[in-house]
């Protein structure tokens, strides 16, 4: 009796205090631990074995898959793409939508529909993107190819060269993201002071100047938030790699993602396929973390 | 003259974004007889594509799919999401401050890297294509965004306002659900378009969780009939443009918490 009372007290100073609160990322926390840290430390255990994906028997190998990942010269190759992927739409993007947020934050009239316009394929599922395109690029009957037959040259297969189909997808992949871009910018304009620009026009300042000393340092913490989300985004690209090319031809256009999702389901390759994950997952990181360290002392310096 | 080029420049940004979606339009209402050129509008009305993509790829039942698990992920994120932002916006301790980091940090693991275990731990599971796996992987994967957002959001909520309902005699729950989530409105619909935008449209998880075609949503749905219909490409061009239609009618209408919504969180964050 007494005891069940001490029991309530203690209760009820648990949930008076803040600490109580704590209990409120719990649900979070659970999620996180089976969705995601679980399957990445299993990842790393699957790694170590040849496992093919579904049979109860596999053994453990030691380093094979790893020695096997750094002597196959087609790993170096889709680290490339995905490098070319992540880093190129990233350029991309952001150079263009800053262009575009520059342009439209002026008082043209329409800027709104222009805006609109641009950032509508942000809406679309990526891998439905990619079959907009094909239409574009389709060797027989494309639309770009039309243009080549009107002007009387010949027919490209565009989607045929591996390096041309890796930079065609990242183009496809800039211009769907890059309203996103674009907003962020905008959005950073907007937040400028007037007064700075028009205190530096009284001093003369020329148009190109007043953007690279006053416009572009103010712009930096909306950069980072661009660029530092870009990048991760960019390396992890799978949809439009698979309605484009899946890969292809061979596996030439094959990002890192595309390339494990084929070993694990296609090659039953689950030991291998954990690897490459792996391998993915240091590279994002290393990265994601660079560029953020490396942009945020930028904001400071300027 | 400046205005005439700012003008003339504004229109062909237009029209070159426009390109891919009006080749889409042109080849979705033509017959697969119709070799003209994709540049060339069908003179002709011809409906066929669409009804018949929507009944070939039960396209309805994908739609419904879809719904399901949009609604159920977006309310489940948000709850969990708006929990757990609360104590670790307003209680920065040494150790709350870790598991923010954590839990931000998780952002950057890629689905596709975890695909194998995952996948694994779904089957384990009997997950395998039902909603339920399907809306706590989501749910899982987008959960860092939303903790990003709602710590960020209650960070610039004065405190006094916990401290003056705490002397009034408010307990701390009854605080955050009465005077903190009221106030995150503004927040809320921009992680419920982010989000929205993102179990819609998803494809990778979809493609390995969701494999009964009886559960599929549209985007999977779409890339099969896709590879089986290669050759018929006006009903798959149908079949795209059907497939953008409740997204596009929500952005023409929300449009400003699209993109108000989406630039805030980059910005404040």
């Amino acid at each position: 009796m007494d005891k069940g009372r001490t029991m309530g007290n203690q209760l009820k100073k648990f949930f008076d205090s803040p600490v109580s609160l704590n209990l409120m990322y719990i649900p979070a926390l659970l999620l996180f631990g089976i969705f995601i840290y679980y399957p990445v430390i299993q990842g790393i255990q699957i790694s170590f074995t040849n496992w093919n994906g579904y049979s109860p028997h596999y053994s453990f190998v030691g380093l094979e898959n790893y020695q096997y990942m750094f002597t196959d010269i087609r790993t170096y190759k889709v680290i490339i793409n995905t490098l070319i992927y992540g880093l190129g739409s990233t350029l991309f993007q952001n150079i263009l939508g800053l262009a575009y947020a520059v342009f439209l934050n002026t008082n043209l009239k329409g800027r709104g529909i222009v805006r609109t316009i641009v950032y509508f394929p942000v809406i679309v599922a990526p891998i439905i993107m990619g079959y907009v395109f094909y239409f574009i690029f389709q060797y027989d009957g494309g639309a770009l190819n039309d243009i080549l037959l009107a002007l009387g040259k010949e027919r490209i297969d565009w989607l045929g060269n591996g390096p041309r189909a890796v930079w065609l997808i990242t183009l496809v992949n800039t211009f769907q993201y890059m309203g996103v871009s674009m907003v962020i910018y905008l959005a950073g304009l907007q937040a400028i002071p007037k007064e700075y620009l028009e205190a530096a026009e009284i001093d003369g300042a020329s148009g190109f100047y007043k953007f690279l000393h006053i416009t572009l340092p103010l712009l930096m913490p909306a950069i980072t938030v661009s660029v530092v989300l870009n990048i991760i985004e960019g390396l992890k690209l799978f949809d439009v790699i698979i309605s484009m090319t899946n890969g292809g031809p061979g596996y030439a256009s094959h990002s890192l993602s595309t390339m494990m999702s084929d070993l694990f389901f296609a090659g039953q390759n689950a030991g291998f396929a954990s690897a490459l994950g792996n391998l993915m997952f240091v590279i994002i990181s290393f990265f994601g973390i660079s560029s953020l360290r490396f942009l945020r002392r930028k904001e400071v310096d300027l | 003259m400046k205005k005439t080029l700012s003008y003339l420049t504004a229109f062909l940004i237009s029209v070159v974004h426009l390109i891919p979606f009006y080749i889409l339009i042109n080849l979705a209402f033509k017959t697969r007889q119709d070799t003209n050129s994709k540049w060339i509008p069908p003179d002709y009305l011809y409906l066929e594509n669409f009804t018949n993509v929507w009944t070939q790829s039960n396209l309805g039942v994908a739609l419904l799919n879809d719904l399901i698990i949009t609604v159920c992920t977006v309310a489940l994120v948000i709850f969990v999401g708006v929990l757990a932002a609360y104590p670790l916006a307003r209680f920065p301790t040494r150790w709350n401050n870790a598991i923010y980091t954590l839990s931000v940090a998780t952002l950057i693991v890629p689905a596709l890297t975890v695909l194998v275990p995952l996948y694994k731990l779904v089957v384990d599971l009997h997950g395998i294509s039902t909603y339920w796996a399907m809306v706590l992987v989501l749910t899982t994967f987008f959960l860092p965004t939303v903790i990003f957002l709602y710590t960020g959001f209650i960070r610039t909520i004065p405190r006094e306002l916990d401290e003056a309902a705490l002397i009034d005699g408010c307990n701390r729950y009854e605080i955050f659900f009465r005077i903190i989530f009221p106030l995150l409105k503004p927040v809320t619909a921009s992680v419920i378009i982010i989000i929205m935008l993102g179990v819609w449209n998803d494809y990778r998880f979809s493609l390995f969780l969701l494999q009964k075609r009886s559960v599929q949503t549209v985007p999977l749905v779409l890339s099969q009939f896709f590879s089986q219909f290669q050759n018929d490409l006006p009903l798959a061009a149908a079949g795209s443009l059907l497939s953008m239609i409740p997204m596009a009618v929500i952005y023409l209408f929300l449009q400003k918490y699209f993109v108000s919504g989406l630039a805030e969180g980059a910005v404040k964050g």
